[in-house]
This record gives structure tokens, sequence and C-alpha cells, in this order.
């Protein structure tokens, strides 16, 4: 570390650009799935086999609206980005048009991840 | 602060989880796409809502679909060819997921013994994850 080097915010602030903003939630979304996919599996076993009331409360935060679109942003997104990772793995010539990829991978995240919205809303608003 | 010592060339464990972390993004996403189609074809459209055909899509297990409207499960949706499908699912998307966590906690750790406890660990997690859900899936 050099003293007296002044980055300001800079320094703590985001400078990656889109690949590296598709590696932090690559990460955050991989650790999300393994996360509220074991609390579902311990959820339901809770709630089958031992009737707990706080598996009954997971199940209903997990059936809400809000949540849903979190779980399809998750899946949807480490799908698409998992598929562009390995793609990029097995041609690596292509790496260098990398920012492009990513940039692809999010015209091709919108539609599918809109419609999933879009099916989430119109459930939601006929009050499903 | 330490750092991470580089990977090691060869044929290794770090290696080999690269290797099947990629083929089984590939094979889960192969997977769930044959399982939601198949869905389609046994009547989803009209019988189910759309959280429990995701649920079915990534577990294509009975209890999965017992509270949706489809009048008879017998009908294609309970035989030998979804056990298999759920025993390979779960070996693919949990080996994953299960070495992905180990991936990124390592990735802030430097080597020490610690780590390798860490490894074992994961490991029985892993053995645990892999006959419990065989048992449910023979169970159900």
């Amino acid at each position: 570390m050099a003293f007296g080097r002044k980055t300001g915010l800079k320094g703590f602030t985001y400078q990656g650009g889109g690949p590296m903003l598709a590696w932090y939630l690559h990460r955050i979304s991989g650790i999300a799935i393994v996360v509220f996919v074991g609390l579902h599996v311990i959820a339901a076993f809770g709630m089958q086999q031992l009737g707990s009331e706080v598996s009954t409360t997971i199940n209903i935060i997990y059936e809400s609206w809000i949540f849903q679109i979190f779980v399809y942003f998750f899946v949807i997104f480490h799908a698409i980005n998992g598929f562009r990772i390995v793609v990029l793995d097995i041609w690596p010539r292509f790496i260098k048009f990398q920012r492009e990829a990513t940039w692809l991978q999010w015209l091709v995240f919108i539609p599918i991840y809109g419609l999933a919205v879009f099916t989430i809303a119109q459930r939601m608003i006929s009050g499903e | 602060m330490r750092t991470r010592t580089a990977v090691q060339r060869g044929f290794n464990l770090d290696y080999l989880m690269w290797l099947f972390t990629r083929l089984s993004g590939l094979v889960i996403v192969i997977m769930a796409l044959v399982a939601v189609a198949v869905a389609f074809y046994l009547g989803a459209r009209t019988q189910m809502d759309m959280p429990t055909l995701l649920r079915w899509t990534f577990f294509p297990n009975p209890n999965h679909v017992i509270n949706s409207e489809i009048p008879d499960l017998e009908l294609g949706w309970v035989n030998a060819y979804w056990q298999i499908m759920q025993m390979l699912i779960i070996f693919f998307a949990g080996t994953h997921g299960i070495n992905g966590l180990r991936m990124v906690l390592e990735d802030y750790l430097s080597p020490s013994f610690g780590v390798l406890v860490l490894r074992g660990f994961f490991f029985l997690l892993w053995v645990f994850c892999m006959i419990v859900a065989v048992y449910v899936i023979l169970a159900s």
C-alpha cells in the first residue's frame, strides 16, 4: 500500500465494466441458488415430515411473486452467463470479443427474463 | 497479505473440477429443457401452474407435481425413466453447486491445513446429499 496516494472514491467504486459485473453476478447467483435450493429441500422435509411452522413460512415466502422475480433472475442469468463461459473456454481465441459476448448475453437474457417477469406479473394481477 | 498459489498444470482436482463444472452446466441446461418439453407434451400447459412446472423442470419428482391439476400421475409422470433423470440431475447439479461453494470459499483462503479440513467437510456434505437424494428418489 502506497501512502499519500489520493484515490478518492474511485478506489472503492466498481471499475471492471461488463465482464466483471457478469463475474460478480455469476458468483452471487451461484451462491444464492445453492442457498435457496438447500433451504427449499430442508423446508419441504420440515413441512411434510415434521409439520414445522418455520418451514411453512419459508414456503410461503418462496411462493411470493417478489421472491420469484429474484429466483428467475438468478437462475436464468447463471445459465446464460455459464453458457458464455463454456463457449469462450472451448474457443479461447474468441476471448478478445469478451465484451461483445457479454453484451450479446444481455440481449439473450432480457427477452427470456422479460417473459418470466411478464408471466409472474400476469399471475400476480389476476390474483392467483 | 499472502497470495494464492498458482494453479498447477496437469491432471489434478482443480483441472478435473474445472472440466466437470463446464460439462455439468451444459448437461443441467439440456436436462432441464428435456424435462420441460416432455412436461408440455404430457399436458402441463393446461394442468400446471408455472412454479409447479419449474419445480418439475429442475427435479422431475412426482412429489413436485402432486398438487397440480394432473388427473393421473401414473400416465407418464412416474416411471423408471424419471427416476434415472432425477438421479442424474442431482448428481450433476449437486456436485456443481457444492464444488462451486468450495471454489468460492477457496478463492478467499490461502492454502493451509484449514483448507484441507474444508475440502473434507464439503466431500462429506456431498456424500451425505447424494445418499439422501437416492433414498428420496427411490422412496417417492
